[in-house]
């Protein structure tokens, strides 16, 4: 079995991201070539064969470009999978890839079994097995499923180049707002989920997390509200933490919201739904409403 | 102009689900439905979109399913669609993501659409890759999780979210395909006076056979819960006595309590 990886580079740097792409394909068993938009200074630590575009010419985000590319590249190599992180970038070309190859896509691989793939559904709440029909397929992978794999050495470099008009130009990018508050120092983070149902409840939140010493936290749907500031947000586009003691009120534990949480020491939940996934990484699960729950625990913290 | 925006319904997220009778999908039964929510942002920014031009532009909302989709395409007629195509499929659930993407192409490559919105993905299958897949086979530029939005003159002004916070922007020339992330905008609730209007809107049914021409590039083996990693302690009862137990266990396994 033939595998090509989709490396990633962002902003003159390659991402780390690449070497769960290694892990992949070692825990497919499979010969692994990579690809990548990048730089000959920021090669990955590996022995593999690279097929390296230069950055500075093509773009780091370009994807009519970058579609041409691993078409070229599909076709010498004749890979049965061509493999990419289910990230922004990753979700952003693989169908352009699958579309052109006509081959099947399967989306946020969790797992291996039975040479099937598993992917997440329903909000991360349940699973399926899913297998391609079509003799090559196109897969993303769950950042943080696969374990990261650094081989070390150097790989063999092949550059290679290729044009298309596109009618898609990249402008630049935007960096991420200030942040005034480094919830990366907090000890303690009580963060606010959805399920806390309007704005008027974030001073309960706020009042448990201020009784313990600590910092509030959010998921993105109170953000996207309004409700907290964005420079509270955890999870993917928001700050990863890892205090002693994480407390997630209402939240439902979305596997984005995890990647930013998951090291912390303690995690306690509170939901009404026994089921939410948050049950899986939570330490404790306190099953109740959270409204009931936090001011009750605010005032015996308090006393 | 012409701007089309695609919506799926899907269950309410906080639902239980349980394998159907062919063990690779959820069973429909005792299910609450709801417009998948990355879809309201698209339909939101669409909506604002045919604000913005006003006369001569005109706003199909699109949806593949079963009756019970009327309810989402009613949603958005009423938060300002002019019109809609119900593309009528029962086995919509067993399509995967090339054949409702060959399906929503279908329908478009004759009508002249200038933009086409989707979500970046659907709450429940969660591919994120039918919007892309359609900008392929329109041969339309595209671009994905978008967290902002403006267009001027044949130009479409994207910014995409990437990664802990930081963002990509790209101009697109029209037709293209835009796909939805969370937060785009602040998706407005429909006002009684314009349900109402809504009623009066057409909705197109079309047979799913018409439009669908493509076999199936995956299957689902199996649909099942996540093995349970367990470990953890559920306390469920009485709120008064669970905040004893639970200040107990905090200080018994962690510093931070005293
Ligand atoms: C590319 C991308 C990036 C993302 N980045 C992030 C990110 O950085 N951070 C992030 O958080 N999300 C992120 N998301 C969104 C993520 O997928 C989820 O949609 C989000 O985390 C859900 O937030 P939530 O758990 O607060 O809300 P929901 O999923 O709606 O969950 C609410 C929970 O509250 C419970 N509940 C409801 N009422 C009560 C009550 N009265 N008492 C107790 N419990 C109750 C429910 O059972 C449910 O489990 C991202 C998504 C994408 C696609
Ligand atoms: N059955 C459907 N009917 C209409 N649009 C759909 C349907 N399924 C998916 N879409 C659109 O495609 C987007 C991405 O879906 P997916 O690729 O399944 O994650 C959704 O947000 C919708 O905009």
């Amino acid at each position: 079995m033939k595998t090509l990886l989709i490396g990633e580079y962002r902003e003159g740097k390659l991402l780390d991201t690449t070497y769960e792409l290694l892990g992949f394909a070692q825990a497919l068993g499979a010969e692994a070539a990579l690809f990548l938009v990048g730089s000959s200074s920021q090669l990955p630590a590996c022995s593999n064969k690279l097929y390296l575009a230069d950055a500075a010419a093509c773009g780091e985000y370009n994807p009519d470009l970058h579609r041409e590319l691993i078409l070229k590249v599909v076709e010498q190599e004749n890979p049965d999978s061509i493999v990419f992180v289910h990230s922004s970038y990753g979700w952003d070309l693989a169908p352009r890839i699958a579309a052109r190859l006509k081959a099947a896509q399967i989306s946020e691989i969790v797992a291996l079994k039975d040479g099937a793939y598993e992917v997440g559904c329903c909000n991360a709440k349940m699973r399926r097995t899913v297998t391609a029909k079509t003799a090559k397929s196109v897969l993303t992978i769950q950042s943080g499923a696969f374990p990261v794999l650094i081989p070390g050495g150097t790989p063999t470099v092949e550059s290679i180049a290729a044009a298309t008009s596109s009618n898609l130009e990249f402008k630049g990018y935007e960096p991420a707002e200030a942040k005034d508050v480094d919830l990366a120092k907090a000890e303690i983070i009580v963060t606010a989920g959805r399920g806390i149902g309007k704005k008027d409840n974030v001073p309960t939140i706020l009042a448990l997390a201020k009784a313990l010493g600590g910092e509030l936290g959010a998921s993105r749907p109170v953000v996207d509200a309004g409700w907290v500031e964005h420079s509270h947000q955890v999870g993917t586009t928001g700050q990863t933490v890892s205090p002693k003691l994480y407390i997630a009120c209402g939240v439902s534990g979305a596997i984005q919201h995890l990647a930013g949480m998951k090291k912390s020491d303690f995690i306690v939940a509170i939901n009404k739904d026994k089921d939410a996934p948050i049950g899986e990484i939570a330490d404790l699960l306190i099953v109740a409403d959270v409204m009931q729950f936090v001011p009750a625990m605010t005032a015996k913290v308090a006393a | 102009m012409k701007i089309l925006v695609c919506i799926k319904q899907v269950p309410d997220m906080e639902s239980r689900f349980k394998p159907d009778n062919s063990g690779t999908w959820f069973s429909e039964t005792d299910l609450a439905w709801r417009m998948n929510e990355y879809d309201e942002y698209a339909v939101e920014e669409a909506v604002k979109l045919r604000e913005q031009l006003g006369d001569g532009c005109e706003l199909t909302v699109l949806s593949i399913g079963p009756a019970r989709v009327g309810e989402a395409i009613k949603k958005a007629l009423a938060t300002g669609a002019d019109k809609a195509i119900h593309i009528q499929d029962a086995e919509v659930a067993a399509k995967d993501p090339w054949q409702i993407a060959s399906i929503i192409a279908m329908h478009a490559a004759g009508q002249g659409y200038d933009i086409i919105f989707t979500g970046m993905q659907s709450q429940d299958r969660g591919s994120a890759q039918v919007g892309v897949l359609v900008s392929e086979l329109l041969g339309f530029a595209c671009a994905t999780t978008l967290v902002g939005f403006s267009y001027a003159d044949g130009v479409i002004t994207a910014k995409r979210e990437l990664e802990g916070g930081l963002k990509g922007v790209a101009a697109l020339k029209i037709p293209a395909v835009v796909t939805c992330q969370l937060g785009l905008n602040i998706p407005r609730y429909p006002t009684l006076p314009n349900i109402m209007k809504a009623k009066k809107k057409e909705i197109a049914q079309v047979a799913v056979a018409d439009l669908l021409k493509n076999e199936a590039f995956t299957s689902t083996a199996s649909f099942h819960p996540p093995a349970k990693k367990g470990g953890g302690i559920v306390l469920e009862g009485d709120v008064n006595e669970l905040v004893d137990r639970v200040i107990g266990v905090l200080k018994d396994k962690t510093a931070v309590l005293r």
